[in-house]
């Protein structure tokens, strides 16, 4: 039985990891081909750096991952805050069920009516040009909102509310109340959603597809690349990206568990 | 915690300035930078300005592999900074031109793209002779069928269809395209998946004008591809890399400079011309009516017809040039190339595709559903 439950787990994590691995395999290959090996060379990942097209798209990729993750983190936790502190009962379901519904909706829905939206507003404004970066970071932000709602949400709701009312009665404003007994309390709860708008960000295509006019992100050059062929540079790049991820979990689950670990002790 | 934060925000800076070098590197690594002899004249009037380029992907020398940089190099010359992005179909590149939410300053679309966006009022006129270095195009790709005034649009590459084959798994097969519908060659054989291509395969083999608007001339090229279906291993577009590249396909129809690149890879293949003619098609450099940067504009596309900077385009794109500079230059990679530019009476029905309305496509993508269902 545990011998079969091994080969389960094996199976899985094979079926996960097997197509990084090829990736990263054919990122080594000297000829120009994406599946045929023929022989072990670095060049993809030197003429990366000079392949200015694909860095401007990384970087457009990575600042807007990093703007709306932190912003719609910032946005969501105070929107979970505010929508628990409804009176009623139907209030607090209503908010949710408009929360739920941006997530539920299909992708392509979601870009159509956005850019629809932003170049009404870009006319109505006279712009000669309605969509670009703040565009894409604005689409970004409205789909990682829910997200962060739904991840801060749990913990607000398992923190006990005479916590913040004790702070209170010991001469903390209400600001203070929040920041030094609630906020901490949530921490894990917000960073689980700020982990999950990055990494949503980071590889939306449909959204940004339609939003991003010039400003175009990494999935959309790829996408981009399909009149003809896509070459190993993006493998070296996703190899590198992949790599990058890898270490900054093994990095975050280190650091939680000494954490743990010195909280245990106290 | 605060340290994890930390070190997310370390590694985001690192990113964000790995970025901003890749965009600073100028010389190549072996630091003899290659010194560019200009034909036209680049004032610096325009610099701070900023251009917007709308090109296909992998369609301009990009500076890997130590090749010209193309964008920084009109960017260092003139102080117009390029904003470079990219579309892989005309339809991607129309449907956001006409959406109205972008502008550019520069497009390259297809034939017949360019045809339907002047029918539509979508693209600036300008007297294209007047740019100095126009007198490098070749006098065939003049005053073709969509710019007969030249008023328009500069040729940037040209190709044509032929079929690619490995000789090593079926030798030498008749030069038509019934090949692809041999029997010999069952399972073995791939097909255009987008309809117009498909198609010109099927009129080509039966005469056809391909731009025709009698739907009797549609219908029996249906006819026949659904003929072709049963022998066929996939309809494919740019998979056909790999499964002609690893021998897995035997034989294709695809595009000539896209041949060249699986050929690098696989010398087995093998390329030739249909004796029935093929489609060709030209890209072609516009301005959008929506420039608002028109004379630098201008000035990027006579950039673009530099012969240093045209040759290294062709060298990278591997498509043929329709630039005299390029084509008469012995030091090009793909000098005479008998692919790239056969002789006039090797490939003798060359057409063109031209804006078919609308009635008439969508009685033909309505057909092309009918064969991917038979």
């Amino acid at each position: 039985m545990k011998a079969l439950s091994r080969l389960y787990v094996a199976l899985i994590l094979l079926f996960l990891y097997a197509p990084v691995a090829v990736m990263v395999f054919f990122s080594f290959n000297e000829g120009g081909s994406v599946w045929v090996f023929t022989g072990f060379s670095t060049q993809w990942y030197e003429g990366l750096l000079e392949n200015t097209e694909m860095l401007t798209a990384l970087q457009h990729t990575i600042i807007i991952a990093v703007l709306s993750a932190l912003i719609s983190t910032v946005l969501g936790t105070a929107a979970a805050v505010g929508i628990l502190a409804f009176r009623k009962k139907f209030s607090v379901k209503l908010s949710m069920t408009l929360t739920n519904i941006p997530m539920m909706n299909a992708d392509i829905v979601t870009g159509v009516s956005l850019m629809l939206l932003f170049i009404f507003f870009g006319r109505l404004l006279g712009l000669t040009e309605s969509l670009g970066f703040v565009t894409v970071l604005i689409a970004h932000i409205t789909f990682n909102l829910p997200y962060v709602i739904l991840s801060v949400m749990p913990k607000l709701k398992q923190l006990d509310v005479s916590l913040s009312e004790a702070a209170l009665d010991l001469g903390c404003n209400n600001f203070q109340a929040f920041f030094k007994v609630v906020l901490p309390n949530i921490s894990s709860g917000i960073f689980t959603g700020l982990i999950m708008a990055f990494t949503l960000s980071l590889d939306d295509f449909v959204i940004s597809y339609f939003t991003c006019g010039h400003y175009q992100t990494l999935p959309i050059v790829i996408y981009n690349m399909t009149k003809k062929t896509v070459t190993p540079d993006v493998y070296a790049l996703s190899t590198f990206i992949f790599i990058s991820i890898f270490v900054l979990l093994i990095l975050y689950n280190t650091v939680q568990s000494s954490g743990e670990k010195r909280r245990a002790k106290q | 915690m605060k340290r994890f934060f930390t070190l997310l925000l370390c590694l985001c800076l690192t990113f964000l300035v790995c970025g901003c070098n890749g965009t600073a590197i100028v010389t190549p690594p072996d630091g003899n930078e290659l010194e560019i002899e200009y034909e036209g004249t680049y004032t610096k009037e325009f610099a701070g300005t900023t251009i917007y380029v709308y090109n296909w992907g992998e369609y301009i020398s990009d500076g890997s592999d130590d090749s010209v940089d193309v964008n920084k190099e009109f960017e260092k010359l003139t102080g117009i900074k390029v904003n470079y992005a990219t579309f892989e179909s005309n339809e991607t590149m129309y449907s956001q031109l006409k959406s109205g939410g972008v502008t550019y300053d520069i497009v390259i679309p297809s034939d017949y793209m360019i045809q339907r966006l002047i029918s539509e009022d979508m693209l600036k006129s300008f007297d294209v002779t007047k740019l100095s270095n126009y007198h490098y195009i070749r006098d065939d790709y003049k005053s073709l069928y969509f710019d007969p005034k030249n008023i328009y649009s500069v040729p940037y590459n040209v190709g044509m269809v032929g079929i690619i084959y490995n000789k090593a798994l079926i030798g030498e097969p008749d030069h038509s395209w019934t090949t692809l519908w041999d029997e010999k060659y069952k399972d073995m054989s791939l097909m255009f998946s987008n309809p117009r291509d498909a198609f010109m395969i099927a009129q080509m083999i039966l005469g056809q004008d391909l731009n025709t608007t009698n739907k009797a001339d549609w219908d029996a090229a249906a006819q026949l591809l659904k003929k072709q279906k049963k022998n066929l291993q996939s309809y494919v577009m740019d998979e056909v890399y790999g499964k002609m590249e690893t021998g897995e396909a035997a034989i294709a129809p695809y595009y000539a400079g896209d041949f060249l690149t699986m050929y690098d890879i696989n010398e087995d293949l093998e390329f030739f011309y249909p004796e029935e003619g093929t489609n060709i098609f030209v890209d072609s450099i516009c301005i959008p009516a929506s420039s608002q940067n028109t004379e630098a504009a201008k000035l990027y596309i006579n950039f673009l017809l530099e012969p240093q900077i045209a040759l290294a385009n062709a060298e990278y794109i591997g498509y043929a040039s329709p630039n005299t500079a390029v084509i008469d230059n012995p030091d090009y990679y793909y000098y005479q190339n008998e692919i790239l530019y056969p002789a006039e009476d090797a490939v003798k029905n060359r057409q063109y595709y031209h804006n078919i309305d609308s009635e008439i496509r969508k009685y033909y993508e309505n057909l092309w559903i009918d064969i991917k269902l038979y």
